[in-house]
């Protein structure tokens, strides 16, 4: 069954990433809507948490890395390449802005310290995200909420009518899920 | 390839709180970015063929949006800025 087919009855399709670029490159603005969410904390996180920028610094470096991104996908030679591609294009935004605040002249490395790590640790959340996207709804709100959104187990429940007695225990077995889902993935990608 | 170390479920935690969601209103301002382009279309095709339509654009980029009923933000007239030179 096609995919259109799959769609057409109603069912979720996860495209990947490769499948997306291709639909945004015909001009299918639902499609880019769909790549800005996909990809929306990772380049937030690079000016913030990798670059460090201040708030009102990460938003415009946020715009212009969607704008070149929108402006530039036909140039991308391998799709499924667009989260480095991305990375890097945000990561020279954000450089640029580091040097256009700076008030000496700055060499041709800006120095950021522990970028390459913070990069990596990004990556591997994205990651973590990626298999969180296969889990069912409710595990994904649930631990959205309580990791990456710090929500308290209150303010968890009353947004999903839940006890507040029962977000713990459910947060668990979210949890497990996505553990055996990422050792999936591990046996998946491990050499032979 | 992603290297995927073993995980428990604390260390997912730990991870997952690594990407906190962007303000609603910069991915609100980014899923628009193709209908801001298409505003910006028939300004730029105008620029293309008339050459002291593309000098005043360049002159004053904000005037020019708005003779064109498009709201003249600044991300739109840096957008605008960087077509005509990637036009030139």
């Amino acid at each position: 069954m096609g995919m259109d087919a799959v769609e057409a009855m109603g069912l979720r399709v996860e495209l990947t990433d490769a499948q997306l670029v291709a639909r945004c490159r015909t001009g299918d603005h639902q499609a880019w809507a769909e790549l800005v969410d996909r990809f929306s904390r990772y380049v937030y996180a690079i000016a913030v948490q990798a670059f460090k920028l201040p708030e009102h610094d990460a938003e415009d470096v946020f715009q212009e890395a969607f704008t070149r991104a929108y402006e530039n996908l036909h140039k991308l030679r391998d799709d499924e390449a667009i989260r480095p591609w991305l990375a890097q294009l945000t990561r020279r935004l954000c450089i640029d802005r580091l040097r256009a605040g700076s008030a000496e002249q700055l060499e041709d490395e800006v120095e950021i310290p522990d970028l390459e790590d913070t990069m990596a640790r990004l990556d591997e959340s994205m990651t973590v995200h990626d298999a969180l996207a296969t889990l069912p709804d409710n595990c994904q709100e649930i631990l959205d909420r309580f990791f990456a959104r710090d929500e308290s187990y209150r303010t968890i429940g009353d947004a999903l009518d839940l006890p507040s007695g029962t977000i713990a225990s459910r947060i668990s077995r979210c949890l497990t899920r996505l553990r055996v889902e990422m050792e999936g993935r591990n046996l998946g990608t491990s050499p032979s | 390839m992603t290297t995927v170390a073993a995980y428990d479920e604390e260390r997912l935690g730990e991870i997952l709180s690594a990407l906190p969601p962007a303000p609603e209103v910069w991915v609100g301002a980014a899923r628009d970015i193709p209908l801001r382009e298409q505003e910006i279309d028939p300004i730029v095709e105008r620029a293309d063929a008339d050459e002291d339509y593309r000098r005043r654009v360049i002159e004053d980029p904000a005037a020019a949006l708005e003779e064109a009923d498009v709201v003249a933000h600044v991300d739109t007239i840096e957008i605008l800025k960087r077509r005509l030179d990637a036009d030139k």
